[in-house]
């Protein structure tokens, strides 16, 4: 105990940050006199041509091999998406909607018809099959694997501790690296897209089943054990069935990681799919069009994500299974009839299989108009709204007032007695912590100063890794901050230091944002039922759509750049930071918040003073979850021109380029992932000092 | 019941820790220095869950373990039945170790010869309380509709009719756990553990619950070990009562044995609120001077709460019989006597 509590004032001690500082003074003083601080060494250790040496070998040598698999798979992958083609179109519609009907019941069946029905009008029908083709392969790849993955770690240990570090770099690591090697392996064509996506979907299976297994009540197993169940028997008919409703939530999220990568695999090419039509559509700036195939692909991830998700709760499976033989398959007979007469009827009736192009409905035109009329009109508005945010926030941040502040930007120069002001409130802020005792909150001060004043990106890179690292120690002890030194010794050596940091100022730049508005938002939700009500479907969809879809929008209205992808990882990543603070805000016992009540507190004091500080840890947890997601955003913006690792990323895939593009990758994830343990560790803090563990 | 020793616990230990098995020379759980060996293992980081537990467990009687919570009951009931594998000690089942019996037999014992009740029930949440009961016959590999048959048995048996296609979630707490019951009862066991099937019930459940338990040991005759911390509990169930804490068993008898001599101040304290009247047996405390005249008689097993308002009408004494064999008589005074002298042993 004691040796804890010493060790804990050593490593959570102001000094070194003082150390830190000081030094961080120095090297920023000499920054320009030692060009090596300014502009890290381009690449010490060529480690992406390493790889790439070890990956030339490796596909040499089982090239052969993995194009066997690729013609292996390319049969389930003709006969899924032939299929599909060859169906009349209200077969189909009648197959997806008794799935509907079996999930979730005639409101969902209602939506699944519609949506398809959207697919038929709009002409998309071949490409969206040839996407569900897709995913109808790669899904079940992922499901079974997973699953089998799962029980052979929750089984051994050992296999456990492999698994565990290999979710984490797979669920991290930016979707575009997956395609580089397996492009390299498979050759080009849609069958990449199967595999990259099996792959990419399959972690939350593996995670999801290994929670439920390994959470079965023990109560649940003994009773098992005493009604004799050999071990067999006891993992088959006790431990998986129990398991069920994790193991089926775990199927949800897979299918809805494939679909995501199945649109993100279109970018290869190759495969004539609602991806790919959104993709070229986007690059040949026709925006009309790419939000009408792009609302197909939201329409296509909202139907899979309620279908799988209906499975996922047992009862109506279970209810079901008890009705009477005839009552049971009822659904069945009706809808095998309404397909058969439907499949017959297509045979006289042509627009039936074929929806003809005079019928469709196709506004991409009005669209597009409307479009040019509204940014012509309103040209002046965005503008402003984009550039204030550029000059005033991001710039900053990026660059640092020394270089954000000048007539072009802000309309005045820096002069010296402003950056003197600014150095002195920064003093004053921290001194006045000081004076009050709290330390941390004066280093804070003095740290955000320098940031905001020099700029993340203009930063000498030893400050960074110093004084994440120092962090990092004191929040979460010896092996994270390990973590984060070899980590960013990595960026540093493999050349990658300059895009890491843009990276991460985009990130972060996104990430404050979230961490504002959505907090705020989740505050008024908890507060407000109807706000909250009003919040929860946006959430949902947007948590829903894959993210390439988001784009979209934003840029119709503000055009390929930074700020376009600004916006875009916003709005996909703020979601966590909204559902975790209304969640952790409400989910304060009752007994406290009645104690409290009890003692007089108004409503304020009862947010701010009670239920806030109770929880931060679950808001901190949230906080972790948008910085993945504003992670996994920022590639996909790359698509738009966002700067950083993600670009790195994007050029290495269209070169081909494995090694590059898994150290590009292997950054982001080791940004992440620090980020990560960062975050939880302080979490486990503020929730042991809460007595909450 | 009778004097057949249906299972014995010998000398059992359950030692949780990194290295459980340093404390024992060997398996048979003898050891010299008791208090020494639970220090040690104590000393060294190690938890004593179970220490040095023996009891016998007669045919057809209804054993009950009492004690704190983390005094080691639930331990001890798992070893019974291997659910915990013992660090040291025997195990005996008619005569039998069943520490040294195979994986597969102890399934086939576990399959045919036992049944166990669990404080949270234990029932598997995707199965109908139908298919809850039929789980262990199906495990067994009995026919479909055999084994339906026998569940809608034990169905009636606990009164569960009409609830056969429920789903555990749908039924109250006391409900669940007549399911519970039925189904450690579908195969008929002769041993029946029960670990504190009815502290998640309210009290008034519990009670009818006890009462329906009762009804059926009287139709059933099981061997049965039962746990429970309530020692009213135990009062109105037991023919004996073994005394846990800290792992080791600290008396055991019957209630009135345990109401009456007390080892120590802990057991003593468990039996501080008992009313002694419903204690007390005729037997116990009958006089052994056979009474000449014809007077009332009554078995020895009647305690004194009964027997208190007819002593009025029978100022001369009643008579006690044992097994149709006269053994003494009680008066008013030695009624007097017996419930003074322990109320002097409570202060
Ligand atoms: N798997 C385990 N690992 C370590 N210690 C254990 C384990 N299981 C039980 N114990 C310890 O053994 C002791 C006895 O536990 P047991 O569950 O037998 O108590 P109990 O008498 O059934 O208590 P309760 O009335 O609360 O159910 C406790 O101190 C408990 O912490
Ligand atoms: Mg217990």
């Amino acid at each position: 105990m004691s040796g804890d509590a010493l060790n804990q004032a050593q490593t959570r001690s102001w000094l070194p940050w003082v150390i830190v500082i000081a030094i961080s003074a120095v090297l920023i003083a000499i920054r320009n006199d030692v060009s090596w601080l300014n502009k890290p060494p381009a690449e010490i250790l060529p480690i992406a041509e390493w790889v790439n040496v070890y990956m030339d070998w490796f596909v040499d040598t089982f090239k052969a091999a993995f194009r066997k698999l690729n013609w292996l798979l390319n049969w389930p992958m003709g006969w899924a998406q032939q299929f599909l083609q060859w169906l009349p179109w209200p077969v189909t519609m009648t197959g997806f909607g008794l799935l509907a009907w079996l999930a979730a019941g005639w409101r969902l069946t209602l939506f699944t018809v519609l949506a398809l029905f959207y697919m038929v009008v709009t002409g998309y029908w071949v490409e969206s099959m040839n996407t569900l083709g897709i995913v109808l392969v790669s899904m079940p790849l992922a499901i079974v694997s997973g699953f089998f993955i799962a029980v052979m770690a929750y089984k051994s240990p050992r296999v456990n501790g492999f698994v565990q570090p290999v979710l984490d770099l797979m669920q991290t690591i930016p979707t575009f690296a997956y395609l580089i090697p397996i492009l390299l392996l498979f050759g080009f064509g849609p069958v990449v897209g199967v595999v990259a996506s099996a792959i990419y979907a399959c972690p939350p299976m593996v995670r999801n089943t290994i929670l439920g297994l390994q959470k079965v009540a023990p109560e649940a197993l003994e009773s098992g054990l005493m009604s004799g169940a050999s071990r067999f028997q006891l993992f088959w008919q006790v431990r998986v069935p129990s398991a069920l409703s994790s193991i089926m939530m775990g199927v949800n999220q897979t299918t809805m990681a494939t679909l995501a990568m199945v649109i993100i695999a279109a970018i290869i090419g190759g495969s004539a799919d609602i991806g790919w039509e959104v993709l070229s559509k986007m690059r040949k700036a026709q925006f009309g069009q790419s939000l009408i195939a792009g609302i197909v692909i939201a329409l296509i991830a909202m139907m899979l994500d309620r279908i799988s998700w209906g499975f996922t709760d047992r009862s109506r499976a279970i209810a079901r299974a008890h009705l009477p033989f005839m009552q049971r398959y009822t659904p069945w007979f009706i809808a095998t009839i309404i397909g058969v007469v439907l499949f017959w009827l297509a045979k006289l009736v042509p627009a039936l299989s074929v929806w003809p192009e005079q019928l469709e409905f196709y506004p991409a035109e009005p669209i597009n108009n409307a479009l040019n009329y509204v940014t012509g009109t309103y040209a002046h508005v965005t503008d402003a709204i984009k550039k204030s945010v550029l000059f005033f926030y991001l710039l900053p941040l990026k660059v640092g007032l020394t270089k954000a502040i000048s007539p072009f930007s802000w309309g005045i120069t820096f002069e010296p007695w402003m950056r003197l002001a600014f150095a002195g409130i920064v003093a004053l802020i921290a001194a006045g912590y000081l004076v009050m005792g709290k330390w941390r909150r004066a280093v804070a001060a003095v740290v955000v100063g320098a940031f905001l004043y020099y700029g993340i990106t203009s930063m000498p890179w030893p400050v960074i890794i110093l004084v994440v690292t120092l962090l990092a120690w004191q929040i979460g002890g010896v092996k994270v901050a390990a973590l984060s030194f070899f980590g960013w010794l990595f960026m540093l050596l493999s050349g990658i230091w300059p895009q890491a940091m843009l990276s991460v100022y985009l990130c972060l730049s996104a990430v404050l944002v979230c961490l504002v508005v959505g907090g705020g938002l989740g505050i008024w939700a908890s507060q407000n039922t109807r706000v909250s009500n009003f919040i929860r479907p946006i959430n949902d969809a947007l948590q829903t759509i894959p993210p390439f879809v988001i784009l979209i929008p934003f840029l119709m209205f503000f055009q390929i750049g930074e700020f376009t992808s600004f916006l875009a990882i916003i709005a996909y990543a703020i979601v966590p930071c909204i559902r975790y603070t209304e969640h952790g805000l409400k989910s304060v016992p009752e007994h406290i918040v009645e104690a409290a009540r009890s003692m007089g507190t108004t409503k304020r004091q009862l947010l701010w003073e009670v239920k806030m500080p109770l929880a931060i840890p679950e808001i901190m947890l949230g906080l972790n979850q948008t910085i993945m997601f504003a992670l996994a955003m920022l590639v996909i913006t790359a698509l738009v021109g966002s700067k950083g690792l993600g670009q790195s990323v994007y050029i290495a895939l269209s070169s081909a380029d494995a090694g590059k593009g898994l150290v590009a990758g292997l950054g982001m994830a080791l940004i992440a992932i620090i980020a990560d343990r960062i975050l939880q560790a302080w979490s486990e803090r503020r929730k042991m000092a809460l007595g909450m563990v | 019941m009778s004097d057949t020793v249906k299972l014995a616990c010998r000398n059992v230990w359950k030692v949780y820790g990194d290295e459980p098995d340093q404390f024992f020379k060997n398996g048979s759980g003898i050891v010299s220095d008791i208090a020494g060996t639970f220090a040690h293992i104590k000393d060294t980081g190690h938890i004593g869950a179970a220490a040095n537990v023996s009891f016998d467990v007669h045919e057809g009687e209804i054993f009950v373990i009492m004690g704190l919570s983390g005094s080691g009951k639930s331990t001890i009931v798992r070893c019974l039945s291997r659910l915990v594998e013992p660090t040291a000690g025997e195990i005996l089942l008619d005569g039998q170790d069943l520490l040294k019996v195979s994986e597969k037999e102890l399934i086939d014992i576990r399959r045919h010869r036992m049944g166990m009740v669990f404080q949270s029930f234990g029932l598997l949440p995707h199965l109908t309380v139908l298919e809850n009961i039929c789980f262990p016959l199906k495990l067994q590999g009995v026919g479909s509709a055999k084994r339906i048959a026998r569940a809608k048995e034990v169905i009636e048996l606990v009164d569960l009719s009409g609830r056969e296609d429920s789903f555990p979630r749908q039924l109250s707490g006391g409900q669940q756990q007549r399911v519970g019951i039925a189904r450690s009862l579908a195969v008929e066991p002769e041993l029946w553990f029960l670990d504190e099937p009815f502290s998640a019930l309210d009290p008034l459940i519990r009670r009818q619950m006890q009462d329906e338990f009762l009804r059926l040991q009287k139709l059933l005759h099981k061997t049965i070990v039962f746990i429970t911390h309530d020692f009213m509990e135990a009062l109105r169930l037991a023919d004996r009562i073994a005394i846990m804490k800290d792992g080791q068993v600290v008396q055991t008898g019957t209630p009135t044995q345990l109401v009456l001599n007390p080892v120590n101040d802990y057991v003593a304290e468990f039996t501080r609120d008992v009313p002694r009247d419903r204690v007390v047996t005729a037997g116990e405390i009958a006089e052994s001077h056979i009474l000449s005249q014809h007077t009332l008689t009554l078995d020895h097993l009647t305690t004194l709460d009964k027997i208190m308002p007819l002593l009025q009408e029978h100022p001369n004494g009643i008579s006690i019989e044992k097994d149709g064999q006269m053994i003494g008589s009680v008066t008013a005074q030695s009624v007097i006597g017996a419930l003074a002298n322990t109320a002097d042993a409570q202060t």
